[in-house]
């Protein structure tokens, strides 16, 4: 028996399909900004919030997505597809998860358009909010910073599996039946993390023009595909989306109590041209500081349409945006670490991704820093000292490159309890950033946290501070032949001081008479 | 109809229960619930907006989603607060569960009180450890989190397979369906209960603590 979909019901799914492709962006784009995201409920339906869940709309994802979309929706064959990479400071990129929204041909002609489907996909919406916080880039992207950010790619067509590495998982997050197919979604991510260090990606202009920066002018085209998970706008760029027509429609949703068998009345109707809906909001302020060697505090503030939530303030510093690649030296996090990742193996050597680098002096003049002035305004500064800033703690982070040298950070002393060979290759191995040592070819990403810490309130949170500090220098007085000779000294001049005490004894007890 | 029945278990240590128990139990409910309905006339419904938030923790490297309702975190908190203090001071084995059961309430006629059927009931089931150095308990930071991972793929896997849910109700009805008194979401009617067992899965100290949101007692 075949009903066909009436007229109404057909655009309504399509509609349906193509918002769900959009919420979806946007939820595993949010989700790999590394930040805490929060919206508010709201007891009444504001009219425009798809499937009665409060997903904020980045105008510039939504503007990727429909362009990777063109006009069409997911079909048999042509599935919309999320890639998240990484991308170290030193350039090597790796992908690191790609999710897809398949559609296949298995109907389901009994079920009911504007009521089941509705709310299957809404369920299927909340079930990827879950699934995104637990994959392995999550916690990587929840610590993207100065050494690496993370990067998104939108595109539609074939499924391309191959930049996942070796023995990659799948996980479903669920199918949704409709009366032209079935949706799935899913996610397959890598697990083996370790960096390939044969440095396959040389510092040259990326063919696909990764953009760092979306917003300041850059010499790539601007056909490039690649985006990062946080983002930045001036007042200055004065980039706004054009607002694409359907993009302001409202979902208000009518449900009928009555059986779905005798639905007659039910229906989703559509406002054209509300105005004051968050996606309409093109420019909205983000402001963050970013610096090479800092450790800058960021704030993402995104006005919602539920009145302006800010999202996790004060997270450690960020990717620059920079308009070319720009490097950054970091620091080697040494110590002990665990390995991050669910699935990565025992024996995979847990090394920070972060090498030794220090910057060689071709990267040096590309640094750029950028200082948080203020709300809406972005004035990229050559460098600037860290004394003119007013972070906290702004006397622990590293000085001016060219006091790198003395940095313990980035050298950090050759200490007797190196926790593996590897790492102690590392020190001793000058070459620049990017290779992984003489022994090992691989990198796994590597994870430290403290109990307690949080690292969303200071830049410098304990887990630095631990990992900084958990290797100072000897005290000198404890050396050997220094202490030595100071104790020696030490008893020489025994005598002369006892000598000189005693004479002040009267002084000395009228002094403990007033503390009685 | 038949009650689907769900079980998950987990092993802990004592300062992770809390933070286990409310992953699973905050993710449960996420998809069960949905915004507040507002009846209009003509027989439809419109529905309110769920906000979601991350939340992570602090004794697992671990972070989990929740629907942004203050009232529904306090009141499993709650509860949770309450299952550990009995975990702790049974001085037993350290094992124990918790329920969470998704029921409808049928109506009867009087002298007969209201029915409960259940429709859907997670079981979480708990192992407390207990360890000795700093180096195991940041080993078992991670691995609470991975194992709390796959519990979270294991509940959407449950999730996404459609099974019965309640019809969705008319105004008059929608109090033995859904708890309609949170002021900003709507979960279906849940009630949560613990039991600490020892070694055999026998019931030591039965603690039944019912919560049950009811605004149309009898």
């Amino acid at each position: 028996m075949e009903t066909d979909l009436n007229s109404q019901d057909r655009k309504d799914l399509d509609k349906f399909i193509k918002f769900f492709a959009l919420k979806t962006v946007q939820v595993i784009v949010q989700a790999r900004l590394g930040e805490k995201i929060c919206t508010r409920s709201s007891s009444s339906p504001t009219g425009s919030d798809w499937f009665n869940l409060a997903i904020k709309d980045i105008p510039e994802v939504t503007h990727e997505a429909k362009k990777a979309l063109s006009g069409q929706l997911p079909a048999v064959g042509r599935s919309m597809c999320v890639e998240i990479s990484l991308k170290t400071s030193e350039g090597d990129s790796m992908e690191l998860e790609i999710w897809c929204l398949e559609m296949n041909e298995k109907c389901d002609k009994e079920i009911k358009v504007s009521y089941t489907v509705y709310n299957r996909l809404s369920l299927l919406l909340k079930s990827l909010l879950a699934i995104t916080r637990v994959t392995p880039a999550y916690r990587l992207s929840r610590k993207q910073g100065h050494e690496y950010v993370i990067l998104y790619r939108i595109y539609f067509g074939e499924v391309q599996l191959n930049g996942l590495g070796e023995g990659f998982q799948t996980v479903r997050v669920g199918t949704v039946g409709t009366p032209v197919g079935t949706i799935t979604l899913s996610c397959a991510y890598r697990i083996n993390l370790a960096f390939m260090s044969t440095r396959q990606f040389e510092r040259t202009p990326p063919i696909m023009g990764i953009i760092i920066d979306h917003f300041v002018d850059r010499p790539y085209p601007s056909s490039s595909p690649m985006h990062p998970c946080n983002y930045r706008t001036g007042e200055d760029a004065g980039v706004t989306y054009p607002s694409v027509e359907d993009s302001q429609e409202v979902c208000t949703t009518s449900f009928s109590t009555s059986p779905p068998s005798q639905l007659s009345s039910s229906r989703l109707s559509y406002q054209p041209a509300v105005l004051g809906l968050g996606s309409a909001d093109l420019a909205y302020p983000v402001v963050f500081t970013a610096g090479l060697n800092t450790t800058h505090t960021h704030q993402l503030m995104v006005p919602g349409k539920e009145g302006g939530v800010p999202l996790a303030p004060n997270q450690p510093a960020h990717g620059t945006q920079a308009d070319q690649e720009r490097l950054v030296t970091h620091a080697p996090s040494d110590g002990t670490h665990c390995a991050a990742t669910p699935s990565s193996s025992e024996d995979t050597e847990t090394v920070s991704n972060s090498s030794e680098g220090r910057a060689s002096p071709h990267d040096v003049l590309e640094t750029i820093f950028v200082r948080k002035v203020g709300a809406f305004v972005n004035k990229p500064i050559n460098q600037v000292t860290l004394t003119s800033l007013d972070i906290p703690f702004a006397m622990f982070a590293p000085k001016n490159l060219e006091l790198e040298d003395a940095d313990p950070m980035v050298n950090p002393p050759e200490s007797p309890e190196t926790t593996s060979p590897l790492h102690g290759s590392l020190h001793s191995d000058g070459s620049s950033g990017g290779s992984s040592g003489n022994t090992h070819d691989d990198f796994v990403m590597i994870d430290f946290k403290p109990a307690f810490s949080k690292d969303d309130i200071l830049p410098m949170d304990l887990g630095t501070f631990y990992r900084e500090f958990q290797n100072p220098p000897q005290l000198s007085s404890l050396s050997i032949d220094i202490g030595a000779q100071s104790m020696a000294e030490d008893l020489d001049s025994l005598p002369e001081k006892l000598a000189v005490h005693e004479k002040n004894v009267r002084e000395f007890d009228a002094f403990v008479e007033t503390l009685q | 109809m038949n009650c689907r029945s769900e079980v998950l278990e987990v092993s802990v240590e004592g300062r992770q229960v809390e933070e286990a128990m409310l992953a699973v139990l905050h993710t449960v409910l996420l998809h069960r619930s949905t915004g507040k309905f507002h009846y209009k006339k003509e027989g439809t419904y419109s529905i309110g907006t769920v906000g979601i938030q991350d939340v992570d923790c602090d004794f697992i490297d671990f972070t989990y989603v929740r629907v942004s309702s203050d009232e529904l975190d306090r009141a499993l908190r709650k509860v949770v607060g309450e299952f550990k203090d009995a975990l702790r001071n049974s001085g037993g084995d350290g094992l124990g569960q918790m329920s969470l059961e998704f029921y409808q309430k049928k109506k009867s006629r009087w002298p007969f009180s209201d029915e409960c059927i259940p429709w859907e009931v997670w079981t979480v089931k708990v192992h407390v450890v207990a360890l000795a150095t700093e180096q195991e308990r940041q080993i078992c930071r991670e691995k609470v989190g991975e194992k709390l991972c796959e519990k979270i793929i294991n509940i959407v896997e449950v999730m996404s397979r459609h099974e019965y849910l309640p019809k969705m109700p008319t105004q008059s009805e929608v109090d033995n369906v859904f708890d309609t008194g949170l002021r900003d979401v709507q979960p279906y009617l849940y009630k949560i209960s613990f039991q600490i067992t020892d070694a055999l899965g026998t019931s030591v100290t039965t603690t039944m603590r019912r919560l049950i949101k009811d605004t149309l007692a009898l």
